[in-house]
Parts: structure tokens; C-alpha cells; sequence
């Protein structure tokens, strides 16, 4: 079996998971929208201009909801040890993780393609500049919050505190992914050149890559026991 | 129980090593206490208050020592699974938070009367409050393990992805305050006085030893620990021995 089978494989169990339960997704999507509602009653859109705080109304919405998938995802693992049949079975442990992310990634993308529409609906705001980059903002950024979320998850899984413990690691470990897509969102939807996001964007790969890669590395010590 | 005895009866390199440390930390610190309140000229315009300059940049030095060196010694344990290793990340990372949660109360008690505010949301201060959390998690992480090799493992990937991570935070934080923030000069800029570097030298290297100091003595707590586990085993197992017998 090939690595990349394997990948596929793995982040097609979850996929498949879901198509039958129908569980995650419809959670997440009314939690992010949720969060939307809570800043539509926090701040007065009427008065503030939606380029300021909507990316990052957008973001907490997306993070939140992002780590509510990522705990969900080792979760349902752990449930009657679910988690043995993956160790048995003979594929990579870096490939079990990839697949993880993968999933993570669409459940999150998912909810990302739902709730922007809504929140431009709901706060009126008129969209204009260069939509193919807001999309490899969303995408660079969403990788990188999943990869460090998911190896993350995959160790507060099995401890004392479990899910409890995720976003305490995660949200410091993710500041960098989070101000990055804030930043770039906003200039993007501000019409600014490619000049003034360029470094965010370029920050965003560099992170998906160095903690794939890291992770990819370590993941066999996390899923020794 | 001989290797365990020769541990705690202190006579190895570390008994020693902590011994010179102690001694180091104990005559250079009056001194650090002498140059920074005597002998280290006023600043013109921040006056007395910028004295706090030689404890905070220091506590950083310190603080990022530890972060640094828990990364090293937590690829060294995944590679050697010695459990020493792990004892010194763990050591580094508890250290580390403590010199950061200084640098933490020392920048906003120097930052009130400097620019008027307790808090800002100045570049330094926000990333090494992440910083702070990120490694605060660390120590939640090692407390909520299921077992001591659990802990061992899941901290050393932690202390690992979180020294990539610092470099980043820190970048981000500052295009985050713009592209190029004015960021105070404070270590080592233009117009530092001589004497000043000095002092802040001195202070820094008294820092980096008390560090190293603590850490020892941390790692030494840490075995001790061991030992008192291992023996509360033993005990129970020898006390369900007499029982059945």
C-alpha cells in the first residue's frame, strides 16, 4: 500500500464517517454561526465597517469551530479504542496523521465555504478584490491551525484532562496562524496591492510546512502507547 | 538502591557543579544589587525607573535559555529516552516560565511611568505573553498525563514544536503592529552608555547562572521525587508481601 493510499484512506474514514452520522459538520456549522451571532450583538456593524473586524469575527468563528472539529476528530478514536485498530493496522503512523489533517482541513473548509456567504449577508458588506488569494489565505491558514491542531489533539486525547487541554495548547501555538489570516483577509478585502499581504502569505506556507513536516517527524512518539 | 544512594548522598559532578553555582550566584548577585542601584549612571530621560532595564533583559536572557535548552534536551530524550533528559526539559520549560512571568511584571511596572500605561499592546510584552502561555501549557500538559512516560513523550514533541513556533510568534506579532514597528531599542541599541552595557552584561551572565543553578537543583527535586515513588512501591509491595505471607 502506498503512503499516499494510506493518507486517503484514513481521512476517508472520516469522511465517510460523517456522511453517515451527520453529526460534525452540523454542529460546527451552528457553532460558527453562533459565534457570528454573539459579535453581531457585540459590536454595532451598522457602524463599524465590516473590513475592519469582520476577518477577525470571521477567524474566531472558524478557529473556534476549527477546534471543536480537530478534539472531535481524536475523540472519536479513543471511543472504545477505535485508536488500536489504526496501530494494527500496517500503515504509517505519519500517514494515519496526514489523513487526520486532511479531513480536519475539509471539515473546516466546509464550514468556512457556508459561513462566509452568511456573514456577508448578515453584515452587509459588498465583496470586491481578489477572491482567488482570499481563498489561498483561508486554505494556507486553515492547514496550518489543523497540523499543529491535530498533533496536538492526538496527545490531549489520552490524558487526564483530554479535550480540555487542546485549546490551551493550541490557540498560543496558533497565534501566528491566526493573525495571519486576519491581516491577510482584511487587506485583501480592503482592495490593498499583493505588496502590503505578501510576507503574511508567505509566512502562512512557511508555517504549514515547517509544522507538516515537524509533525510528520514526531508523530510516532505521540502515538506510542 | 546503591545507584539510588550514591545519588542522593551528593558527591557526583552535579553536587559539585551545583556547589560552584551556588556560591558564583550568591557573591555576584549583592554585586548585580551594588551596580545596578549604585554605581550605573541615571538614564537622562526615563530616570530611576529604567533600572528595572537590568532585571528585565536579563529574565528574558534567562527565560529564552530555557525554551532553548528544553528543545535540546527534549530531541535528546526522544532520541536516548533517558530520563534524566527528560527531568532537564522539564526543569528548563518550569524555569523558563518563571523568568518569563518576571519579564512579564517587571515590563509593565517599568512601562507605567515610562509611557504612561501598564499595558500595551507593545510587540516584546504580546509575544512574550504568548510565550508564556504556550510554555504555562507545557507544564499543564506534563500535569495531566496518564503516566510518567506519557508526560515524558508528549512534553518533549511540545518542547520541540514550541521553540519552532517562538520564532514565528515573535515575527508575526511584530508585522502584526506593522510592518516596521517602532520597536524600543533596548538591547544593546545606539546610546547605551558603556557603563550601562556593563552593568546589563553583569547582570546578564548572574541571570544565566542563577538560571543554571535552579536548574539543577530542579532536576535533583526531580529525582528525588523518583525515589520517593519508587520507594512508596516498594513499601506496598513489601507491606502486600507480609499480608499474604
Amino acid at each position: 500500500m502506498t503512503y499516499l493510499r494510506a493518507v486517503l484512506l484514513v481521512a476517508g474514514k472520516d469522511l465517510k464517517v460523517e456522511l453517515r452520522s451527520r453529526e460534525q459538520l452540523v454542529t460546527l456549522l451552528f457553532f460558527a454561526l453562533l459565534v457570528l451571532v454573539v459579535f453581531n450583538f457585540a459590536f454595532d456593524f451598522t457602524v463599524i465597517d465590516f473590513v475592519t473586524l469582520g476577518p477577525g469575527v470571521l477567524w474566531v468563528a472558524f478557529i473556534f469551530s476549527g477546534v471543536l472539529a480537530i478534539g472531535r476528530s481524536f475523540q472519536i478514536e479513543r471511543e472504545q479504542d477505535r485508536i488500536q485498530g489504526i496501530l494494527l493496522s500496517p500503515i504509517d503512523r505519519s500517514a494515519f496523521y496526514l489523513g487526520k489533517v486532511a479531513a480536519t482541513v475539509l471539515f473546516m473548509a466546509a464550514v468556512e465555504t457556508l459561513i462566509v456567504p452568511v456573514a456577508v449577508v448578515m453584515f452587509n458588506f459588498h465583496f470586491s478584490g481578489r477572491i482567488a488569494l482570499a481563498i489561498l489565505a483561508l486554505l494556507l491558514n486553515t492547514v496550518g491551525f489543523a497540523a499543529v491542531g491535530t498533533l496536538f489533539a492526538a496527545m490531549t486525547s489520552s490524558t487526564r484532562r483530554g479535550e480540555l487541554l487542546l485549546p490551551l495548547l493550541l490557540f498560543p501555538a496558533a497565534v501566528p496562524v491566526a493573525l495571519a489570516a486576519v491581516k491577510t483577509t482584511t487587506h485583501i478585502l480592503a482592495g490593498r496591492p499583493f505588496a502590503a499581504y505578501g510576507h503574511w502569505l508567505q509566512m502562512s506556507a512557511a508555517y504549514d510546512v515547517i509544522f507538516l513536516a515537524a509533525a510528520v517527524l514526531l508523530f510516532d512518539y505521540v502515538l506510542e502507547d | 538502591m546503591a545507584e539510588r544512594a550514591e545519588r542522593t548522598t551528593r558527591n557526583g559532578p552535579a553536587a559539585l557543579a551545583e556547589r560552584v553555582l551556588l556560591i558564583l550566584v550568591a557573591v555576584l548577585i549583592p554585586v548585580c544589587l551594588h551596580v545596578v542601584f549604585r554605581t550605573v549612571p541615571t538614564e537622562g530621560k526615563m530616570g530611576v525607573v529604567q533600572r528595572i532595564f537590568y532585571f528585565h533583559v536579563p529574565s528574558a536572557f534567562a527565560g529564552f535559555l530555557g525554551v532553548g535548552l528544553c528543545a535540546l534536551f527534549s530531541a535528546l530524550y526522544l532520541w536516548t529516552r533517558d530520563r534524566r533528559l527528560d527531568l532537564l526539559a522539564h526543569a528548563s520549560a518550569e524555569i523558563g516560565v518563571l523568568f518569563f512571568t518576571i519579564v512579564l511584571l517587571t515590563g509593565p511596572i517599568w512601562a507605567r511611568p515610562v509611557w504612561g500605561v501598564w499595558w500595551t499592546g507593545e510587540v516584546r510584552l504580546t509575544s512574550t505573553l504568548v510565550l508564556w502561555l504556550l510554555y504555562a501549557g507545557y507544564l499543564i500538559l506534563r500535569q495531566s498525563a496518564e503516566s510518567q512516560d506519557q508526560g515524558a513523550r508528549f512534553c518533549a514533541v511540545l518542547g520541540i514544536v514550541g521553540a519552532l513556533d517562538v520564532p514565528i510568534i515573535y515575527y508575526s506579532v511584530e508585522w502584526w503592529r506593522g510592518l516596521h514597528p517602532r520597536v524600543l531599542k533596548v538591547s544593546g541599541g545606539q546610546g547605551l552608555d558603556p557603563a550601562m552595557g556593563k552593568a546589563l552584561a553583569l547582570c546578564s551572565v548572574t541571570f544565566i547562572l542563577f538560571f543554571l543553578l535552579l536548574l539543577l537543583l530542579r532536576v535533583r527535586v526531580g529525582r528525588l521525587q523518583d525515589d520517593v515513588e519508587a520507594l512508596t512501591l516498594h513499601a506496598g509491595r513489601q507491606a502486600r508481601h507480609t499480608e499474604t505471607a
